[in-house]
């Protein structure tokens, strides 16, 4: 029973599924999960309910799990970023430079996006181009890009972003559906879309099952992981905007630990860490779950780091308590 | 020739021409005293970096030895406040920290989970875990006995004790991986999982045990570095594992496992030590430190890489003549 023989991988499949299988997929029991939660939260807090409560409570999950759905399609490739969070830093400070410099809110914006997609564009270079692990490659870049912040703010901050650029962060389209709530349920449309219903999103999964194979049957591998790191960026680079609108500052140490939530998320709605299968939606119930324990444990004064507790031990648990099951199951079934 | 192109070599040239660099400005920066001193102060990094490559080597990577470091340097610090004696607490650390490395171990010989998915859970969990244990205090200087504090700096034949505890660890290390079943595990599993198999080595197990060790050397180090600089909090070493790794890659361990020597491991860490001691002589800003590690992992990592690649094989010669 060594590693070496756990390294088989799920094969993904779309084929129609009779409901009694469908209720025992993942996707089922994260949705089940978070319904659970929030009656739960709804039961311990009196002020859980309130629409403005939630609508605030959106706020933990929304940036994170706009980069998760690109992190998603990443880690079914295969690779991994684990600089989101420095690109997030670096955007934030361009932003923040050029608006010292009196740039107007557009330019600050197409500014985030650019400093987004340029670092991914750098990653992927690295990776797709020059064959470097995924894993180094963005330790290395994470140093880097928030090394540059730290470089350009030392122990300072740029404060006193305009008011047309709060809108992003703090903004409402109506009631109590905020701006970036908006921009996370496109950005799930959008990935969802482009994972499960364009060949784009079957190359994703052939390259995370087997890379040499899909470069056999014609898959461009190299320029899918580039065009993946790419949009890993871009979401970073919206992400940082969202962020700095809402927080109204930017800090060297702005969004530090992105990556681990990110992936925490990714991980906890079924996607495989080794590659190759996963799906958006289920990205989007593990966002909701996660955003709702760390909201419910926040009205009862729980503080942060031992929520980071309670998700670091979320992340091991989601992958650990499966397999025991299956080698529970595979011990009986021997008797 | 051979000799020339070694990476370790090649690391030796370089940190030869990074002291160069800074003594042509400042020629103190290389007298034999302040070279004692930066190694003393690259000590931790060095006893860190070890242990993260027996890990490497064996195609894991520990991302939790900064909080394991913390986790043990907090519980020194309270286990002398209760008045433990020092080598009590000494062997407290290392057994916790080697404790903490087993449940990582665990959960990747166990469960088979990836080494990456596990320590960045238990990174957080230890850290946590300070703030459960203390609800987010500081012990101060002035908390802490003499004898605590003064172990590390103590003197002997020149060198101060941490310095010897750094060159220990290199030799004894040096020992594990060249002269025994261990070591040569180490490589056999990193270098091919099922040739390792076949061989009667349990890759599980071989995972574990550089876990185990990984996790020693960092409850050893949350000791050393509490009791130099005389404080314990919640994020002391905070994001220190990024320099191990840095150090490990810098040295040429390859991260997809199987190849590493100590004396790169040793040297990478010595690499990022003299940048990190020569900033503030040179009159370089210390928040530079965190890009030049990044660039000189990007460095590292590319020029490893590049330079191990096979030409590939060209199957069609003459469609590539024609050409």
């Amino acid at each position: 029973m060594s590693a070496v023989l756990h390294t088989q991988r799920q094969i993904p499949d779309r084929l129609t599924r009779p409901a009694a299988r469908a209720l025992k997929s993942w996707e089922a029991l994260l949705a089940v999960v978070a319904v659970a939660i929030f009656l739960l939260n709804a039961w311990a807090s009196p002020y859980f309910l309130d629409p403005w409560n939630l609508s605030d409570a959106s706020f933990n999950f929304t940036e994170k799990a706009m980069i998760a759905f690109a992190m998603a399609m990443l880690i079914i490739a295969g690779e991994i970023d684990l600089s989101v969070g420095a690109i997030i830093a670096l955007a934030s400070t361009v932003m923040g430079l050029a608006m010292t410099a009196g740039a107007p809110t557009p330019v600050l914006v197409l500014l985030g996006l650019g400093t987004g997609l340029l670092c991914g564009a750098f990653n992927g270079l690295l990776v797709a181009r020059f064959g470097l692990p995924s894993i180094v490659v963005t330790i290395g870049t994470m140093s880097l890009f928030r090394g540059i912040s730290y470089i350009v703010l030392g122990d300072g901050a740029f404060t006193g972003y305009p008011d047309s650029f709060a809108w992003f962060g703090q903004g409402y389209v109506f009631w109590v559906i905020t701006v970036e709530l908006v921009i996370f349920t496109l950005a799930a449309l959008v990935f969802g879309v482009l994972l499960h219903r364009t060949s784009f999103g079957r190359t994703v999964y052939a390259i995370g099952n087997n890379a040499t194979a899909a470069r056999f049957s014609g898959i461009r591998v190299d320029r899918v992981r580039f065009i993946l790191f790419l949009l890993t960026g871009l979401m970073s680079g919206i992400a940082a905007i969202c962020l700095t609108s809402r927080l109204g500052s930017t800090r060297p140490s702005i969004a530090s630990g992105f990556e681990l939530e990110v992936v925490t998320i990714v991980v906890l709605g079924g996607v495989s860490i080794l590659g190759g299968s996963g799906s958006i939606v289920g990205v989007v119930l593990a966002a909701f779950v996660m955003g709702l324990v760390t909201f419910g444990l926040g009205l009862l004064n729980v503080p942060g780091i031992v929520m980071s507790i309670v998700v670091g031990a979320l992340l091991i648990a989601v992958i650990a308590v499966p397999r025991l099951w299956t080698m529970a199951r595979a011990k009986s079934g021997k008797r | 020739m051979s000799i020339l192109k070694s990476r370790e070599t090649i690391l030796a040239l370089a940190i030869l021409a990074l002291l160069a660099a800074v003594a042509s400005r400042f020629p103190g920066f290389v007298a034999p005293a302040n070279l004692a001193r930066v190694f003393t102060d690259t000590s931790p990094l060095i006893l860190l970096a070890l242990g993260q490559m027996a890990v490497i080597l064996t195609k894991c990577i520990d991302l939790s030895v900064a909080a394991n470091l913390a986790l043990c340097g907090m519980v020194a610090a309270l286990m002398n406040g209760a008045g433990v004696p020092l080598p009590l607490i000494l062997l407290a650390v290392i057994a916790l920290g080697a404790m903490l490395g087993a449940v990582n171990g665990l959960l990747v010989w166990k469960l088979g989970i990836p080494s990456i998915v596990v320590t960045l859970g238990t990174m957080t969990i230890y850290r946590g875990t300070i703030f459960l244990m203390t609800g987010g205090a500081w012990i101060n200087a002035h908390q802490m006995s003499e004898g605590f504090k003064a172990f590390p700096r103590a003197v002997i034949l020149g060198l101060p004790v941490m310095a010897w505890i750094g060159i220990a660890g290199i030799a004894a290390m040096a020992l594990l991986l060249t002269r025994t079943p261990l070591g040569r595990a180490f490589y056999a599993v990193g270098g091919n999982p099922h040739a390792a198999v076949y061989a009667g080595i349990s890759v599980g197990r071989t995972q574990f045990a550089a876990f185990v060790l990984s996790g020693a050397l960092a409850g050893l180090v949350g000791y050393l570095w509490v009791a130099r600089y005389a404080v314990a909090y919640v994020d002391i070493a905070g994001g220190f594992e990024l320099d191990v790794v840095a150090a490990c890659v810098i040295g040429g361990i390859a991260i997809a496992g199987g190849s590493g020597t100590v004396a790169g491991a040793v040297m990478g860490a010595l690499f990022l030590g003299i940048i990190k001691n020569a900033l503030p002589v040179v009159g370089i800003s210390p928040f530079w430190q965190m890009a030049i590690s990044g660039s000189a992992i990007l460095l590292a990592i590319a020029f490893n890489t590049l330079s191990q690649r096979d030409g590939g094989r060209i199957i069609l010669k003459k469609a590539e003549a024609a050409e």
